[in-house]
């Protein structure tokens, strides 16, 4: 019987896991990567350069933290400059972790299982370096507690109309939220673990992580009630996270902010980010540890569609923004946009359509989706597009707004640049350890897709 | 294989959680505490000043009205601090030769004056306007405590905002009739809510929303 899409269907059922492998290779694979004493040369050299950034970050803050914010190239009409810009980029990566452990389980995607461990940890080092920016771009960070509502002698509560404070809210739950929800899904793993380990200390170690984890149906059945739930309640909070986020700009009044399209466009925008830094992360770490057989050619092709889809999202973001710009009948309005794709920044707004609107269409063909090379690479661009995209969003819109007496210029200084740097030693030298320390993959999530677990099914 | 963790380790995981909410809620507690404490606030502390000056024994005892002193407590935002000429209104003929006197009789020759330690510091961000208060029927004692008692002069009260913004939001409970503001024996009578809510018309004070509203401390 010939049918025109077989092949797709094929494709379709194509097993999430390489063929041949059964629970305890699994294991095996996996474990081995934690618990082998050599560590791979690489390794020290990559987290050589990380932690050298980080102590970039480190200098830079004590710096800053000394000699004030005017170290920063923001000016007056550009109040916001690179730290809120690498805040919500950074907001923006974590989200795709989310997504990837919370969205696709509720939604029982098996693809999602060798991924969404290494995907939550990006979340939680994306969280941690995107936290830094809302308290050292203050100018008096060390009063930064001022901003959770805490019985005080002052009487004195945080304004709750501010988005600025739901930021707080925002970022605080989603952190707690994330690491919680990483943790539970590491006590099963880190039981293997404890009983892999060969040394004492190591034994103690992963035996505390794991809370004394018997793997009974008693705890399992409670255990994946709890995550299901979890991921119910992840899954509003990636949304409204980077709703938060974004109502940061959209409760302003300045023109190319003031746009009620900006929580749909952020949370697009933040998991087509989030998505090309996991590919972006993911196809040199499958190569380099041999993962193959776990994070196959389905897994890298479905998150390439996932950005297409998210990338089209943004697309269609740009080009309302333009054509409200236009039809609003504002001059304001229309002089915002025209300003984007004329003004001083124009290369940086016609880089980011490049980027962002002409890049990922190559992901339309198959051909782009299986060459890793090539979608490393569109990773990359996409990565810089977001950040383009908060640059063009928040710099643009507040350099030139409604008097032209306030018009200025903004010109980054190298301090923020090695804020950005920092940050960046800060993400790469956490996800070394992380990669070093822990499952990168779930492993005991890897072990119920198998072949071997269904064997009960085939009975029934 | 051995257990890797010994039975006791039972005991020290139940510890550690309940140990953990206990910690956490002893830190909450410790922070408040600090904070409103005399170590911070610097109440109840007598300040050694450079001449044992005793409110004590001339508002108490010789019963020398506040005014004659801090003469510009009605008409000024400061009280003032009395310069030397006012010690030397008596003191150039009582106790003209104490050796207790020597700093005020230094002052006097050479001018310079005397350097009394501040008791009552706000910060510089807070105004504080004494003349509105009197006017407006808070007593001396309600804030400083009854000075008239206190050999060595010490803050009666935190300073801190939320003892600011009790009377603010709450006035009745503190006015006092115009009579009775330089009385340091002054206790609020049985019917202080009713009598504090007549003079709060009588005194035409402003409602809580102005008077706790940013612009009217922190100018």
């Amino acid at each position: 019987m010939e049918h025109p899409h077989q092949e797709e269907r094929v494709h379709a059922t194509e097993p999430v896991v390489e063929p041949g492998y059964t629970f305890s290779s699994v294991t095996d694979k996996i474990s081995s990567i934690v618990l082998r004493r050599r560590t791979p040369l690489w390794w020290f050299a990559g987290f050589a350069v990380a932690f050298v950034l980080a102590q970039v970050l480190l200098l830079s803050i004590t710096y800053l933290v000394f000699t004030g914010i005017g170290i920063f190239g923001t000016n007056v009409p550009v109040g916001w400059a690179m730290p809120i810009i690498n805040f919500v980029w950074w907001i923006g990566i974590g989200h795709a972790g989310t997504l990837i452990s919370a969205i696709l389980l509720l939604l029982r995607q098996e693809w999602r299982t060798s991924i969404n461990r290494f995907a939550e940890a990006m979340t939680l080092f994306a969280v941690a370096c995107a936290g830094i920016y809302p308290v050292f771009h203050l100018g008096r960070p060390w009063l930064a507690y001022w901003l959770f509502p805490y019985p005080n002698t002052m009487n004195i509560w945080p304004q709750f109309r501010s988005p600025l404070m739901w930021d707080v809210f925002a970022v605080s739950t989603y952190g707690t939220v994330s690491a919680l929800f990483w943790f539970i899904g590491l006590i099963p793993d880190f039981a293997t673990l404890r009983d892999r380990a060969r040394s004492r200390p190591f034994q103690w170690i992963y035996g505390m992580l794991a809370m004394g984890w018997r793997g009974s149906a008693r705890h399992w059945a409670r255990y994946e009630m709890a995550y299901l739930l979890l991921a119910g309640l992840a899954t509003p909070l990636v949304l409204s996270v980077h709703t938060i986020v974004s109502f940061d700009f959209a409760i302003g009044i300045i023109p190319g902010w003031h746009a009620t399209i900006f929580p749909p466009y952020f949370v697009a925008g933040a998991i087509y980010a989030g998505f090309a830094m996991v590919l972006l992360l993911t196809i040199p770490l499958r190569k380099l540890y041999g993962l193959e057989g776990f994070i196959t050619d389905r897994h890298i092709d479905n998150m390439a569609k996932v950005m297409l889809a998210t990338g089209l999202i943004v697309l269609y973001g740009y080009m309302m923004e333009a054509f409200f710009g236009y039809y609003s009948a504002n001059q304001y309005e229309s002089y915002m946009i025209h300003n984007r794709q004329f003004g001083p920044y124009w290369y940086y707004y016609w880089a980011l359509i490049f980027c962002n609107g002409f890049t990922p269409q190559l992901l339309w063909f198959k051909f782009f989706r299986k060459n890793t090379v090539i979608l490393w690479f569109i990773a990359v661009v996409v990565s810089i597009g977001m950040w383009l995209e908060r640059f063009v969003i928040v710099i643009t819109s507040l350099h030139r707004d409604f008097l032209p007496s306030s018009w200025g210029m903004y010109q980054p200084t190298i301090w923020d640049w090695s804020m950005f740097l920092g940050t960046l030693g800060l993400f790469f030298s956490l996800l070394f350890l992380f990669i070093r320390f822990l499952p990168m993959i779930s492993i005991f999530e890897m072990r119920t897709i198998l072949p071997q677990a269904e064997i009960e099914e085939e009975a029934a | 294989m051995p257990q890797i963790f010994h039975h006791s380790t039972n005991f020290l995981a139940k510890l550690s959680i309940f140990g953990a909410i206990f910690i956490l809620i002893a830190a909450t507690w410790v922070v408040a505490e600090i904070n409103r404490s005399s170590w911070n606030t610097g109440q109840w502390v007598e300040r050694q000043q450079p001449v044992q000056f005793s409110h004590k024994h001339h508002s108490g005892d010789d019963g020398i009205d506040c005014r004659y002193c801090h003469t510009s407590v009605e008409t000024s935002s400061s009280a003032g601090m009395p310069p030397t000429k006012t010690c030397m209104n008596c003191h150039s003929q009582i106790w003209a030769d104490s050796p207790y006197l020597a700093p005020v009789r230094e002052s006097w020759r050479t001018g310079k004056p005397i350097e009394w330690v501040r008791v009552h510091d706000l910060p510089d961000y807070v105004y504080f306007n004494h003349s509105i208060h009197v006017k407006k029927g808070v007593g001396c004692s309600t804030c400083h405590g009854n000075v008239a008692q206190m050999p060595v002069v010490y803050q009666a009260s935190s300073l801190q905002m939320e003892w600011c913004l009790q009377c603010h939001r709450n006035p009745e409970q503190f006015v006092r009739p115009e009579a009775e503001i330089y009385n340091m024996e002054w206790i609020p009578p049985a019917n202080q809510e009713e009598a504090g809510a007549q003079l709060l018309k009588t005194y035409h004070i402003q409602p809580p929303n102005i008077l706790t509203s940013c612009s009217t401390c922190h100018r």
